[in-house]
């Protein structure tokens, strides 16, 4: 596992121990983002390149917040995948940057895999910031926390019971936060049509929500694509809403002390008509604010003293 | 050098000691070889100032015949030239290929389909058959030339990358084929249900999130074309089979008396799809590599006979394009060199059963029975293969003949090798290397 070791690519690969660990390094990070002047050298003299060869906003920004608080210079290398398919390569891009001695990539790619890809091609630490619909694990890192610190349960989520509702099959948020939740204990279930779920993911499933929201302890909304009505997987109109939309009168159905979570951006009157902020239960901001000192604790566990230490 | 080719030249040769393997069995013999055909066969044949190929310890078998091989030429020398393909071909004991028709041009006319076959001739390396499509640039609508290609030797025809998909066509395509003496064969894949697919739907893809390319996409033609087989009267063989129930419904076909022939490949009776788990897409295949349980209906396909022949799907593709984002990188793998020892490794059988698998029973599909997978009998044609049932090997990627190096079997030990190939009486492949001009 010595390869896995340098990188953070997805949570199935990096194991319990480690997610743990960089729970754990998330609350020192958090700890840092509250004082006045959030910001540590920590970091100081390494490179990070934001390598985002998909559209993504918030993530980037994320990321970019993380390694400068940490006190790391960032780079940023963005285009759409389709651009550098048309001349240069994925192995190409990615030689030029080992040869400026980049520390680590911030990879989000449209296609599964990359980041294993990237990682034969150069010697950085690679942070997968999403490919494809296969992992996203910084997002279920903060998930995870998030969960923990609104609960009071921390690490520990047995017997949390989490409803993730929508685009399953589509979405790498659903896997890598279904796969961090389990591995914490949380019993987790699959809610949508039967088209957007997938019966060979070792999941409870369920295309009732008005049956199980009374119940949960989580209800994660994912964002739905509109493109998904276009494919003959939902029906047109507003179908997909009446059956599993955040209505007004759904939030009022839920617990008082569950969470509400969503990974952003919303799709506002599609998997939400009810704003999410005039409910107590939303933690979608704190999703937000977590995200970064997530990807502090992220950055410090592959970049860190430890390993300086080791070159010196 | 500037044109590549074989050297070896029609000689006068004497295989002693090996054992003959053929479609009546095996037995000790010695084969004479004289102006291209077999003149005699016997025990301790007297040896003049012939060529001798010693084979003792090793099998004599007539020549390998793969009715599914990608050349790539005319379009991507890069990734193959015929040249090169046919050399693989001969190295891993083949006397004859089919080479697929999904080349730029295709090879849907008499021009480009003489044009191959005049390319495999010049080369020397072994007998290239080209097939022709089904349809005028594998488009899936107008019929080729079909009567035209026969006339010039194409016996095979086949849109082979993908299938004909509307029912019509291919009604209508097996009806006018019926009375040429031609074969067509299927790539059987519905379309509209492997959309972006890019490996074979199942736990493995799920978990990686990957587009699937589910078993029933293969079935639901497989069984279409059974059934126009039953309307027509007209005969199909059905490409590189890869489920459990494709070789179900080839079974009852076959009791039922259709004219039904298949083919399996080596890589689907020896890997699954839990390989893609590292993202490589030297295992991206068309169809995509399956379950264990898939892997072991095929295996059992082949041993009763539901299957007919090994077909490798030789399909090179240059290293850039195997680097490509997984979604986007093509399909195939090498076959060639490798078949062999994979289907020795794979396969519980007899070596005359896998042998017959190799080289009559494909060349029986093909239409090149005549002169390939014949019999050790004074006044056939001399295609043979010697090869050592015993050599132990590993595939080394950068040591095959193919421009490309997508194998799916790099570092792998196997065992059996092919020594020589005879073909047409030239010893073109001699002590497991090729006879380069």
């Amino acid at each position: 596992m010595s390869t896995a070791r340098r990188h953070l690519r997805s949570i199935d690969e990096v194991g319990r121990e480690r997610v743990l660990k960089l729970l754990n390094l998330t609350s020192h990070m958090h700890e840092i983002n509250q004082r006045p002047v959030p910001k540590v050298p920590a970091l100081r003299g390494r490179v990070v390149c934001n390598l985002f060869l998909e559209d993504s906003t918030r993530t980037r920004l994320s990321f970019d917040t993380a390694a400068k608080r940490l006190g790391a210079d960032t780079v940023a290398f963005t285009g759409s995948g389709s651009s550098l398919s048309k001349g240069e390569s994925l192995r190409d891009t990615v030689e030029t940057l080992a040869a400026m001695r980049l520390d680590a990539i911030v990879v989000r790619h449209r296609s599964v895999g990359a980041p294993w890809q990237i990682a034969q091609w150069c010697e950085a630490a690679i942070i997968n910031a999403g490919d494809g619909r296969h992992a996203h694990p910084t997002q279920a890192l903060l998930d995870a926390y998030t969960i923990g610190q609104r609960t009071g349960r921390g690490a520990d989520l047995s017997g949390l019971r989490i409803a993730i509702v929508g685009d399953i099959v589509n979405s790498r948020v659903a896997r890598s936060t279904t796969s961090v939740a389990t591995m914490l204990g949380a019993e987790v279930t699959h809610v949508g049509p039967s088209t957007l779920l997938d019966p060979r993911l070792d999941v409870q499933r369920c295309s009732d929500l008005d049956q199980i929201i009374g119940d949960v302890d989580v209800l994660y909304m994912l964002r739905m694509q509109n493109e998904r009505m276009d494919a003959a997987l939902v029906p047109l109109g507003g179908e997909y809403t009446r059956r599993f939309g955040l209505t007004p009168e759904r939030a009022s159905n839920m617990r008082a002390d569950a969470l509400l979570m969503h990974p952003g951006p919303i799709n506002h009157g599609t998997e939400m008509t009810v704003d999410p902020s005039t409910l107590p239960q939303s933690a979608i901001t704190d999703q937000v604010s977590y995200g970064v000192a997530v990807r502090m604790a992220v950055l410090f566990d592959l970049l860190g003293i430890g390993e300086m230490e080791e070159e010196s | 050098m500037s044109n590549p080719g074989c050297a070896a030249v029609v000689e006068d040769i004497v295989i002693t000691g090996g054992t003959l393997v053929d479609q009546s069995g095996s037995r000790r013999g010695d084969v004479r070889i004289r102006d291209g055909y077999i003149v005699e066969v016997g025990e301790s044949l007297a040896v003049g100032d012939e060529r001798v190929i010693e084979a003792a310890g090793l099998l004599v078998t007539p020549g390998f015949v793969d009715l599914h091989t990608h050349l790539r030429e005319p379009g991507m020398p890069e990734a193959e030239t015929i040249e090169s393909g046919s050399r693989a071909a001969a190295l891993g004991g083949y006397t004859a290929v089919v080479a697929m028709p999904n080349t730029d041009p295709t090879q849907d006319s008499v021009e480009v389909v003489e044009w191959v076959a005049a390319r495999g001739r010049a080369a020397g390396w072994c007998d290239v058959r080209p097939s022709g499509s089904i349809t005028i640039g594998r488009a899936g609508r107008e019929l080729t030339p079909m009567a035209d290609l026969a006339a010039v030797g194409v016996r095979l025809f086949t849109d082979d990358g993908s299938g004909v998909q509307d029912d019509a066509v291919m009604r209508r395509a097996l009806e006018y084929a019926g009375d040429l003496d031609v074969r067509l064969a299927q790539h059987c894949e519905v379309a509209t249900l492997t959309r972006g697919a890019v490996m074979h739907e199942g736990h493995c893809c799920s978990t990686l999130g990957l587009p699937g390319w589910p078993a029933l996409a293969e079935e639901l033609m497989v069984h279409r074309d059974i059934e126009l087989v039953r309307l027509t009267g007209s005969s199909v063989h059905l490409l590189h089979l890869s489920t459990a129930r494709s070789v179900e419904l080839v079974r009852a076909a076959k009791a039922d008396g259709l004219a039904v022939t298949a083919e399996a490949t080596p890589h689907h009776i020896s890997l699954t799809d839990e390989r893609l788990r590292g993202f490589d897409a030297v295992f991206k295949v068309n169809p995509p590599l399956r379950t264990m349980a898939d892997i072991e209906a095929v295996r059992g396909g082949l041993i009763d006979g539901t299957i007919d022949a090994i077909a490798t799907d030789h399909a090179p593709h240059p290293r850039h394009h195997k680097e490509r984002p997984l979604e986007e990188a093509p399909p195939g793998m090498l076959g060639l060199e490798t078949a062999l020892g994979v289907a020795r490794a794979s396969l519980d059988c007899s070596w005359e059963h896998l042998i017959g698998a190799l080289s009559w029973r494909p060349a029986a599909i093909a239409g090149v029975a005549d002169r390939h997978g014949r019999p050790f009998i004074a006044g056939e044609p001399a295609n043979i293969c010697v090869l050592d049932p015993e050599a132990q090997w590993r595939v080394d990627p950068t040591g095959l003949a193919s421009r490309s190096n997508n194998t799916p079997f790099v570092d792998v030990d196997l065992t059996g090798r092919v020594r020589h190939t005879v073909h047409d009486g030239r010893v073109v492949v001699a002590d497991g290397s090729a006879v380069i001009r």
